[in-house]
C-alpha cells in the first residue's frame, strides 16, 4: 500500500515538473537518479517547489557541482543540483546548460544556505558566475591563480602549461601580502582583536585557516579559508584508468581507508550491471568497518586532546594499531590498502586471519569503557561540551549534514539501512541517534556506533568463516575487470590480456552513474560521468566534510575559543575530504 | 670579625648557587619523571635511550636549549620580553629559602612573615609569564597573558584566605611555627582548606585542568608562543619549580613537613620523610596531567568566584570561631 502512494507521488512529482516547469526528463542516466534539464529562469521556482512544495519534499541539497560539456556536444556547461528527500528517500538531479561562461546562474544560497561553497567552487573551478551570491571568490584555489582547471581546455600537466610555471620575487611578495591579516576593522570595533588560526594550528586538525576577530575571547567574525589540501583529485580522474583511480580513493578521507572506494566501486559496478559474490561482499563489509573503528578511534583521541585530556589519544591509536596489523595481514597495507577491484576483492582471506580480527575487536571493546570514563563521563568533558555548538535538526538539513553529526538530531539517516548496499540489510545493527544535537551528544554517538560496528564486524566474521571458499571477484564481467593474478601465471592468454588491461585501461559502457555510502564521516557520493573510454569524462566527489566545516561560521561566530574548538573536533571532518 | 664575616658570606653564596643547582635539576628530573610516569598511564615507553633508563635526558634538553640561538622577535618589546622568563625562575627560586627540608635546616623557615613571603612572590612570578605574554606583541602571547591575569585574580584571593585557616590554628606566619605546631597534620583540621589550596596551587602552576594560559590546542602555546631555546627553557623550569614549590608548601602546609616517625631521635629522617610526601603531590599531579581534560576559562572564573572564595571564606569564619570559643 505504501509503495503505492509513493509511486503516486513520484508520479504527480513528475508531471508537475515536466508540465508546470518545462523541465525535460534526461534518460540514459543511472536508474537511482532521476535527472531533469530545466531553463535557467525556472531554476529558482523549481527548487523551491521541491523544497517546500511538491509532493515528495526534497528538504536536503546534497551537491552542486558542473560538467564542462566541450568534448562531447555543443551544450556548453550543465550545472546539476543533487537533491535527496530524506523522508521519502529519493534522489533528483536537476540541471541547467550554459552556452558560455558569459551566462549567470542565480545563486540559491537563499534557498540553502549549503549552496554557498559549493557555487563558489564551481566558480574557482569552471569560472562560472552566480548572480546574487554573497562571497563568489575562489575556494579551494588561491586567489591569484590563473584559469579555471575543470575546464577541459585546462593544462592535466604542469609541465604543459605554458610558460613553465614562474614566480618572481615580485609577484612572490604580492602573494605574500595577500596573506598579511586585513585590518578590516570599523573604527567602532578599536577593542577587537585579529587572530588568525592556521593554517598550522593545534587545534585545526591540519591545514585550514580561520580568520578570527576577537573582543577579548568572544568570536565576532570568523572566516574560513579552505583549500590548501587541495589535490585536485576530480580533474585526476579525468586522467587516470578506472582501475588506476582506486588508490586516489582511498585518499579522499585518508582516515578512511578502503570506506572511500566502496562507493566508488559500488558506482561502477552499478554502470556495468556487475554481481559481486557474497564472500566478496562479506570482506568488503568487514574492512569497510573495520576502517569505520579505525577513523572513529582517531577521532575521539584527536577530540580528547584538543579539549586537553591527552590520554585518550594513545589508548586510541594503541587500539587502532591492531587494527592496522590485522589490516596488514589481508591487504599487505595499513592505511591505504587499494584493496577493492572492480567486481570484487583483490584477494581472498590469508590464513589466520580470525586470530587478528577478533583479537582486534577485542581490545575495541575492552577499551571502549576506557575511553568512556576519560570523555564522557568526565565532568569537565561534560561542562566543556554539553550545549555548547547546538544544531537544530533544521539547520542540520539545510547545511547538508550526513552521518552521526545528522544522526545526533533525531533523524535515523543511515545509507547502511535506509539504502542497503553490500547487504547491511541482513545484519543486525543499531542506528543510535540522539534529539539534542550539541558537542556532547556528537561524541556520544560516536562511541555508540562504535559498539554497533563491532556487532557488525563479529557478524561478518561469523559468516565468513562458516562460509566455503569460494571467488572473491566477479568471473562474469571480464570485459571490465582485470584477469586474475594467480591466473596470469598459467598461460599466456591470460598474461597478455593482464598487461594490455593494466596498460590501457578497459573501457566503461557509456552512461551515467551515482552511488553514496555511509562513511564514518557521513554521505560520500561518487557521480561519474562515462563516455566509453577508459577513464571517466567528469568524475564528481561529494564528501561529507565539506558541508560539516561550512556550518563553523555560521554555529561559532559569538561563541568562545574554547567552544570553537570543541565546535570543529566534534563534527569530525578531515581536511583530505574537504579539500580533495 | 671581618675575616668572619668574609667567609660567612662566601659559604652562603657557595650554599645558595649549590641550593638553586640542586632545585634547578629536580625541576629538570621532575620533568623527566612526568615524561616517564605519563608514558606509564598511556601505555608507552616515554624517554628511555639517553643513558641507563632514560635518566642523561633532561641534561640532553637543557644542552639542546642552551646551545639554541638565542632570539628575540622584532616586534617584541626587548627588554620586557628578556625580563619575563627571568622573573618567573627568580620569584619560585626565592620562595624555596623559607621551606624547611628538616628540623633546622633552611635558608630561612624561621622568618616571621614567610607565608606572606610566599603569596608575595607567587604573585610576581605571575607577573612574569603575564609580562612574557604582554611583550612577545603576538596575539595568541596576549591572549595567553589576559587568560593568566583572569585566572589569578580567580584563585587567588581564595588561596590566601585558604591559608588564613592554617595561620589562625598555628598561630603564626612562620613556617617553622606552623610546622611544629601540627602534631596533627592540618589536612585533617583544615580538608577544606587542603582542597581549595591544592586547587588554587593547579591553578598557580598552568597545569591540567587549569592550563589555559598555555591550551595548546587554542592559543598555540599561550604565553610563551614567542619563545624559543634558554629564555623558553626558563618559563619551562619555572613551571615545574612552581609544581615543586607547591608540592613542597602543600607538604609543610597540611601534611605536617618533616614530622614523621622516628625524627624525635634522627632528625635527618624528616628530610626523608617530608621528600616522600612531596614525591607523592608530584605524582598526584602527573596522575591529574593524564586523566582530566581542560576547563575553559570563564568556567575556571565561575569556579573561583562563585564557589571556591565563599567556601574559603567559610572556612576562615568557622576556624577562627571554633579557636577563639572552644580552643
Amino acid at each position: 500500500m505504501k509503495t503505492n502512494t509513493d509511486k503516486k507521488q513520484q508520479h504527480s512529482l513528475e508531471l508537475s515538473l515536466l508540465e508546470d516547469f518545462n523541465a525535460e526528463l534526461i534518460l540514459s542516466v543511472s536508474a537511482n537518479l532521476p535527472s531533469f534539464k530545466v531553463a535557467i529562469a525556472d531554476l529558482i521556482p523549481i527548487l523551491k517547489y521541491l523544497k517546500g512544495q511538491s509532493p515528495v519534499k526534497y528538504e536536503m541539497l546534497f551537491d552542486i557541482s558542473a560538467i564542462d560539456e566541450s568534448e562531447r556536444s555543443d551544450d556548453g556547461y550543465c550545472v546539476f543540483y543533487h537533491l535527496i528527500s530524506l523522508t521519502a528517500n529519493r534522489d533528483i538531479c536537476i540541471r541547467v546548460y550554459l552556452k558560455d561562461d558569459a551566462q549567470t546562474i542565480p545563486s540559491i544560497t537563499s534557498i540553502w544556505p549549503s549552496a554557498n561553497w559549493y557555487e563558489r567552487e564551481i566558480w574557482d573551478m569552471f569560472g562560472l558566475t552566480f548572480s546574487d551570491h554573497p562571497n563568489l571568490t575562489r575556494l579551494l584555489m588561491p586567489e591569484y591563480w590563473q584559469g579555471h582547471p575543470l575546464r577541459k581546455d585546462y593544462s592535466f600537466y604542469a609541465t604543459k602549461m605554458p610558460p613553465p610555471f614562474d614566480l618572481d620575487s615580485e609577484d612572490y611578495a604580492n602573494i605574500m601580502e595577500s596573506y598579511q591579516i586585513p585590518d578590516n576593522r570599523r573604527p567602532d570595533e578599536e577593542d577587537t582583536m585579529l587572530l588568525n588560526i592556521g593554517p598550522n594550528h593545534p587545534g585545526t586538525h591540519g591545514i585550514v585557516r580561520l580568520m578570527t576577530k576577537l573582543r577579548g575571547e568572544t568570536l565576532l567574525e570568523i572566516t574560513p579559508e579552505i583549500g590548501y589540501h587541495h589535490r585536485g583529485v576530480e580533474k585526476l580522474a579525468e586522467r587516470h584508468t578506472y582501475h588506476n583511480y582506486i588508490p586516489y580513493t582511498d585518499r579522499v578521507d585518508y582516515l578512511g581507508g578502503v570506506a572511500g572506494e566502496l562507493p566508488y566501486l559500488l558506482a561502477i559496478e552499478q554502470l556495468i550491471g556487475s554481481h559481486v559474490p557474497e564472500r566478496a561482499t562479506v570482506i568488503r563489509v568487514m574492512l569497510t568497518e573495520f576502517f569505520r573503528l579505525s577513523s572513529h578511534l582517531v577521532w575521539i583521541g584527536s577530540f580528547g586532546h584538543d579539549l586537553g585530556a591527552i590520554s585518550p589519544a594513545f589508548y586510541c591509536f594503541k587500539v587502532r594499531e591492531e587494527i592496522f596489523d590485522f589490516i596488514e595481514l589481508v591487504t599487505g597495507a595499513r592505511m591505504h590498502p587499494a584493496f577493492f577491484r572492480v567486481g570484487g576483492v583483490s584477494q581472498d582471506m590469508p590464513d589466520g586471519w580470525q586470530v587478528l580480527a577478533q583479537k582486534a575487536c577485542d581490545s575495541m571493546e575492552q577499551c571502549l569503557p576506557e575511553l568512556e570514563k576519560l570523555t564522557i563521563k568526565s565532568l569537565i568533558f561534560q561542562n566543556r561540551t554539553r550545549d555548547i555548538g547546538i544544531i537544530s535538526r533544521e539547520q542540520a538539513i539545510d547545511w547538508g549534514f550526513t552521518g552521526p553529526n545528522l544522526r545526533a538530531s533525531g533523524l535515523a539517516w543511515d545509507l547502511r539501512r535506509t539504502r542497503p548496499y553490500c547487504d547491511y540489510d541482513t545484519y543486525d545493527f543499531n542506528i543510535p541517534t540522539a534529539q539534542h544535537n550539541d558537542c556532547f551528544t556528537r561524541i556520544d554517538i560516536r562511541l555508540q556506533e562504535i559498539t554497533e560496528t563491532l556487532k557488525i564486524i563479529r557478524q561478518a566474521i561469523a559468516r565468513l568463516t562458516v562460509m566455503p571458499i569460494g571467488p572473491v571477484q566477479d568471473m562474469d564481467c571480464n570485459d571490465y575487470a582485470f584477469p586474475r593474478k594467480q591466473n596470469t601465471l598459467q598461460d599466456i592468454e591470460t598474461l597478455i590480456h593482464h598487461f594490455i588491461d593494466t596498460g590501457r585501461g578497459l573501457n566503461m559502457p557509456k552512461g551515467e552513474t551515482f552511488f553514496a555510502t555511509e562513511t564514518s564521516k557521513g554521505m560520500t557520493g561518487y557521480h561519474i560521468f562515462s563516455e566509453g573510454k577508459s577513464s571517466p569524462y567528469r568524475l564528481r566527489v561529494r564528501t561529507p566534510s565539506i558541508p560539516h566545516f561550512q556550518s563553523v561560521k555560521a554555529v561559532c561566530e559569538g561563541e568562545q575559543i574554547g567552544n570553537l574548538v570543541a565546535y570543529i573536533s566534534s563534527i569530525d571532518y578531515v581536511l583530505s575530504d574537504l579539500d580533495r | 670579625m671581618n675575616t668572619e664575616f668574609f667567609i660567612y658570606w662566601i659559604v652562603a653564596i657557595i650554599g645558595m648557587f649549590i641550593t638553586c643547582i640542586v632545585l634547578v635539576l629536580a625541576a629538570g628530573y621532575m620533568v623527566f619523571l612526568e615524561r616517564r610516569g605519563l608514558a606509564l598511564f598511556q601505555d608507552r615507553y616515554g624517554p628511555n635511550r639517553v643513558g641507563p633508563f632514560g635518566l642523561l635526558q633532561p641534561i640532553a634538553d637543557a644542552l639542546k636549549l642552551l646551545t639554541k640561538e638565542f632570539f628575540t622577535p622584532h616586534f617584541a618589546d626587548r627588554w620586557l620580553y628578556m625580563l619575563a622568563p627571568r622573573l618567573v625562575v627568580f620569584a619560585v627560586l626565592v620562595s624555596f629559602t623559607v621551606i624547611p627540608l628538616a628540623p633546622g635546616i633552611s635558608w630561612a623557615s624561621g622568618l616571621n612573615i614567610g607565608l606572606l613571603l610566599i603569596l608575595a612572590l607567587s604573585s610576581l612570578h605571575i607577573y612574569g609569564v603575564f609580562l612574557g605574554g604582554w611583550a612577545s606583541h603576538s596575539q595568541y602571547s596576549q591572549l595567553g597573558s589576559i587568560r593568566t591575569i583572569a585566572q589569578l585574580i580567580s584563585y587567588e584571593l581564595a588561596m590566601g584566605l585558604s591559608l588564613l585557616g592554617v595561620v589562625i590554628l598555628a598561630g603564626s606566619f612562620s613556617i617553622d611555627d606552623i610546622i611544629k605546631a601540627q602534631t596533627i597534620p592540618y589536612i585533617f583540621l583544615q580538608p577544606i582548606g587542603f582542597v581549595i589550596f591544592f586547587l588554587a596551587g593547579i591553578a598557580e602552576t598552568h597545569r591540567l585542568p587549569f592550563d589555559m594560559p598555555e591550551a595548546e590546542n587554542e592559543l598555540a602555546a599561550g604565553y610563551n608562543t614567542e619563545y624559543g631555546g634558554m629564555a623558553f627553557a626558563m618559563f619551562f623550569l619555572g613551571e615545574y619549580l612552581g609544581i615543586i614549590l607547591i608540592s613542597a608548601l602543600t607538604t609543610v602546609l597540611f601534611l605536617g613537613g618533616w614530622h614523621g616517625p622516628f625524627v624525635e631521635d634522627w632528625p635527618w629522617l624528616g628530610a626523608v620523610w617530608l621528600l616522600l610526601k612531596v614525591a607523592c603531590i608530584l605524582f598526584f599531579f602527573v596522575w591529574m596531567r593524564a586523566s582530566v581534560p581542560r576547563t575553559r576559562y570563564d568556567q575556571l572564573m565561575n569556579f573561583g568566584w562563585k564557589y571556591l572564595l565563599p567556601l574559603s571564606l567559610l572556612n576562615v569564619i568557622a576556624t577562627a570561631l571554633i579557636c577563639s570559643f572552644w580552643l
